[in-house]
Order: C-alpha cells, then structure tokens, then sequence
C-alpha cells in the first residue's frame, strides 16, 4: 500500500465504525448526553508524566494554549454546572507517546455519571466491555494482582526492596529515582504481561501516590480509589470515583508540578477553570476515559494501533 | 563486502541539533525561577540552535531517539540495540523496553530505561583486514584500506583461528578504533595436510574422518578425501560443503 492511503484495512475500519455505533447505543440507552468540549484550552490536565503539546500564540492572543491530554477538566466543569450522566468522543493529545500501542493523537471516550461511586463505575465498566467486548472482566486489586506475579506489597515494601526488585528485573535505575518510578516499572513489566491475556480484567485501588484526580479509599489511605481496565496485555480504560476537594486538588498539582521541575519538565498551571468550579463545588460522581483505539485493536485481535487507525502518527 | 563506517553515519545524525525535550518546551512555556510565566517566548536563538555540539566528546542518545539499530555502550562495551519497545502506563513513567546484543562476546541484555534516560552513541566501524601472520597467540591484520596494522589475541580471534590462512581478507568490527572481532568470509578454501587415507570409489557424504587443514585445525570430511585435497568449510558451522577441484 503507498503510505498516503490508510494504514488500516476497510474492513477492520467498517468494524471500528460499528463499534463506535454501539458504543453510542450503550451511552443513549442510560441516558447519557453527549458533549463536545474545546480542545485547546488555557489549562491542563497537570500530570508528572502527562506531556502536552503547547500551542503557541501571540501575546494578544492570549499567549499560548495546551493541546487536551484529555477533556476531564471541561468535562467536571459541566459536573460543576448541573450535568448528571455526560459522555464525549473526542481526540485527545499526548506528546511523545508514540510506539506500537501509543499514538501522540487519539481517540479517547470519557464520561461522568453524578452519584456513582467506585463500585458503580467499575460496574459501568464492567457493562461496556461486556458490549463491546464480549466478555465481563474479572477484578482484582492492584495490590493483589502486584502481589502475585512481583511477589512484594506494593503497599508495604520498603522503598529498598521495591528498587532492588526493579534493578534484578532490569531497571537501570538513578538518584532521582522515586518509589513510583519503581512500581511503574514492575507494574508495567512483570505485572501487566502476567495477567490472563484471554480476559478482561479491571484492576482497582491503586496506591495512594497514583491517585491522580482519585480520591483515597475512606477506610484505607494507603489507596486511592482508581480503577484501570486491561484486555490481552494493553491498558484500555482508567477511571476514579473523583476527587471533588479543591484544596487536595491544589495540593496535588503543586506536587506534581514540582516532580516535573526536578525532572526537567516544564510546569502546567495549578489554576485552572477546574479549580474554580471545584471552589465552586464538584457533586460526587465517577468518570472514566477509555483509549478508543486501543479498545478497537484489542476488540479485533490485532497487534498495533496502526492497523485500526487510518492515519497513525507516519502518516499525518 | 564493503566497509561500511558506521562511525560517519553516527556523526551525520548528531550534528543536526537534537533538543532536549525541555530546552524546546521551556523555551514557550517557561519556567522562569518557579514561576510559570505562560506568555513565553516561542523563538529559539542562534546560539541554542547550535547548541554544544561541536564541544560535545560524547554523542549521547536520548530515549526519544532510541531505534533498532543503534550502537550504543554500555559500562564500556558496545552493544547493539536489537529490540525496542515503547510502553507506558497512561498515568505513569514511559519506559524504553530494550533488548541489547554486546558486540564484543555477542551476548544479549535485557534493559529497561525511562524517559529522559540516555546512552552514550558508541564509535564502532566496519572494516575489511587482511590476515598477514601469526605469532604465538598473537593475530596480525592489516586494514586493506588504510594499511594500519591490528594486533588480536587468540581470545579475540576464538575459534576463527581455524580458517585464516594467510592473505585472507575478514571483516573486521572496530571499537574506539580497536579492533573487537574478525569474521572469515562465510566460506573458505583449505588444503588438506593430511587425513587417513580415502576409500576410492566411496562418495558417500554421511561417513566422515577427521582431516587436519592447512591452518592446523580438524575438520570432519567424508572419508573419499585425500592428502592435498582442497575441501569448502562454511565457517558459520564449521562443516564440509565440498570438495574443491585442484
């Protein structure tokens, strides 16, 4: 195939376009609205390892904006301003990613639902890739599932022993190494590729340092209360019951921000439009973003993105 | 065969300017002494476009730029990049999955980096060397284009000692312009020395007797072979391919 036409096949792009169809049926049928929100915005997701492409602009114009690593902040600012159940298919932009299941470009679906708490929105995840995937995942929690295949509690081990467990398996570690830098890794290279390939399976309670816009679990501070869905190996989908205090919010975004500096990385402003409307007050709700791309190419058994995308990254 | 210098290729990819990810990002939105400041400027001057790079010793590459391929080194040691894989958790670090073969003992390391990692580029080149002699457990080559003279060890050489016969050109693998390893052409011709003598009439191959070669070594040949008999060796497997008309 020349590389102006689509890296994708008719036929795989055909079944793409019936899953978003059903996709849509399964958000119509519970009531959800669908919203668009803009796409270069002031703010941005504030994240260590979340990198925005900057759009540059003149001064009059305002300076510059960021490119939507994802639509969570206009989508909670809806939260903040009466919506109930909200869903978006939107694209979504994240720099530098880019490998066999990474695209700097990508279809994301995200939505909130007001009220719902972890085990309903891990219940709503479970029902859409029952939809659309066939099969109900299997839970787990992400400590249980760490424990299993690393051998070592992820949230009790000794920062030393999780870094030599990183440093055996192959991590070349450095001073500025930090405990989540040493559970991603384990987490990414013995945990993730030891989980049943043939199921889906919905991991949650994530530690507390990777909590993100997750608030902690009530009853145990050591976790926060995050859900992440996995299907043959691939990370699909990754959901909160929502952090809906500001000033943790603040907090949060400063650290982060201050991770990113010492790691080189410039800052991302800690105000934002979502602050104001969690000022303002977020109602409780849980919200999940879903790689579309990824759910395609899992779906169809295929092993990259570019073989269910038209244009993959090469060829934009 | 031709040498290929891989070293030259390696200068012409470092001497476009690479930016470091943050030099390019902190240049629009900046952080200037912890505070953001988002009207940045989005120019770049002169002196950062060409940044450092002349004054570098070492070319460094970045993970971004990590590819199959790529000569690298490691604790000292040149490693070819062989396998890489990009994964990253969607809130957590990239990781740079690699898979590294060691150029000088051909073994392969699994090793695992993260964004904003590095390695040092390592200077290998390929070239062609002509065998001239040896002398004790000493090996002497002369590059054929540049006539310089290279010394290997019997360590070195390993079991390629079997197939050099004077004058045989080998390609030569260089590092920091000392040579790594040699490799014989694929196949070569050997003089048989001596070996019990043939069974006349009996072509068969399956059978064979060890006969000694002309460089000293033992080759297992079918047993029709006589003294003088120039035999094919492949020296990927160290195995008989033919006998050679005299």
């Amino acid at each position: 195939m020349p590389s102006f036409a689509p890296s994708a096949s008719w036929e795989v792009l055909r079944r793409r376009a019936e899953l978003f169809a059903s996709l849509r049926r399964f958000f119509d049928e519970r009531g959800f609205l669908e919203v668009e929100t803009p796409l270069l915005c002031r703010d941005s997701v504030v994240d260590v390892h979340l990198e925005p492409f900057v759009v540059p602009l003149l001064a009059e114009e305002g300076g510059l904006r960021y490119l939507q690593t994802s639509p969570e902040f206009a989508m909670k600012r809806m939260l903040a301003a009466g919506a109930e159940a909200i869903y978006q298919v939107t694209r979504a932009f994240r720099r530098g990613e880019q490998g066999r299941w990474h695209n700097p470009e990508f279809t994301m679906v995200e939505w909130y639902r007001v009220g719902d708490d972890l085990r309903a929105g891990m219940a709503h995840l479970a029902e859409l890739a029952d939809r659309l995937l066939g099969q109900v995942p299997r839970e787990q929690s992400y400590a249980e599932a760490f424990r299993e295949s690393v051998g070592i509690d992820p949230l009790e081990a000794p920062d030393e022993e999780l870094s030599e467990a990183a440093r055996v398996r192959g991590w070349n570690g450095s001073s500025h190494d930090e405990r989540d830098d040493w559970l991603d890794f384990l987490f990414a290279t013995v945990v993730v590729p030891s989980l049943r390939a043939d199921v889906p399976i919905l991991l949650y309670h994530y530690p507390a340092s990777q909590a993100a816009l997750a608030r902690l679990a009530p009853d145990d501070a050591r976790v926060a209360e995050r859900f992440e869905l996995f299907f043959r190996g691939v990370e699909l989908a990754n959901g909160y019951h929502e952090l809906t205090d500001a000033n943790e919010w603040r907090r949060r975004a400063e650290s982060a921000n201050e991770r990113r500096r010492k790691r080189g990385r410039p800052p991302i402003p800690v105000e934002s439009w979502l602050l104001e409307a969690m000022e303002q007050g977020l109602p409780p709700a849980s919200g999940t973003a879903l790689g579309f791309d990824r759910l395609v190419m899992t779906a169809l058994g295929k092993e990259s993105l570019a073989e269910v995308m038209a244009f993959p990254w090469d060829r934009a | 065969m031709t040498g290929r210098s891989i070293a030259a290729e390696r200068h012409g990819g470092a001497s476009t300017p690479v930016f470091p990810d943050v030099r390019g990002l902190a240049t629009i939105g900046a952080a200037r002494g912890g505070t953001f400041v988002p009207l940045g400027r989005t120019d770049r001057t002169s002196s950062e476009l060409t940044w450092n790079w002349e004054n570098d010793t070492v070319a460094v590459y970045k993970t971004s730029e990590f590819r199959k391929g790529l000569k690298v080194q490691i604790d000292g040691e040149p490693y070819l990049m062989i396998e890489m894989n990009f994964v990253k958790p969607g809130k957590g670090n990239a990781l740079y999955k690699c898979k590294l073969r060691n150029l000088i003992r051909n073994t392969v390391i699994d090793r695992t980096y993260k964004g904003g990692d590095s390695l040092e580029a390592a200077d290998v080149e390929e070239t062609e060397a002509q065998f001239l002699y040896r002398q004790g457990d000493t090996f002497v080559f002369m590059d054929s284009k540049t006539f310089e003279q290279y010394e290997l060890s019997a360590d070195q050489v390993g079991d390629n000692w079997k197939y050099l016969k004077d004058g045989m050109v080998c390609n030569m693998v260089l590092f920091n312009g000392n040579p790594i390893t040699v490799t014989p052409p694929n196949h070569v011709i050997l003089k048989v020395e001596y070996c019990e003598p043939g069974a006349k009439g009996d072509t068969a191959t399956n059978v064979t007797k060890p006969v000694k070669v002309e460089t000293g070594a033992e080759f297992p040949a079918p047993i029709f072979i006589n003294m003088g008999d120039l035999i094919k060796i492949d020296t990927r497997t160290g195995e008989y391919v033919e006998r050679v008309k005299n």
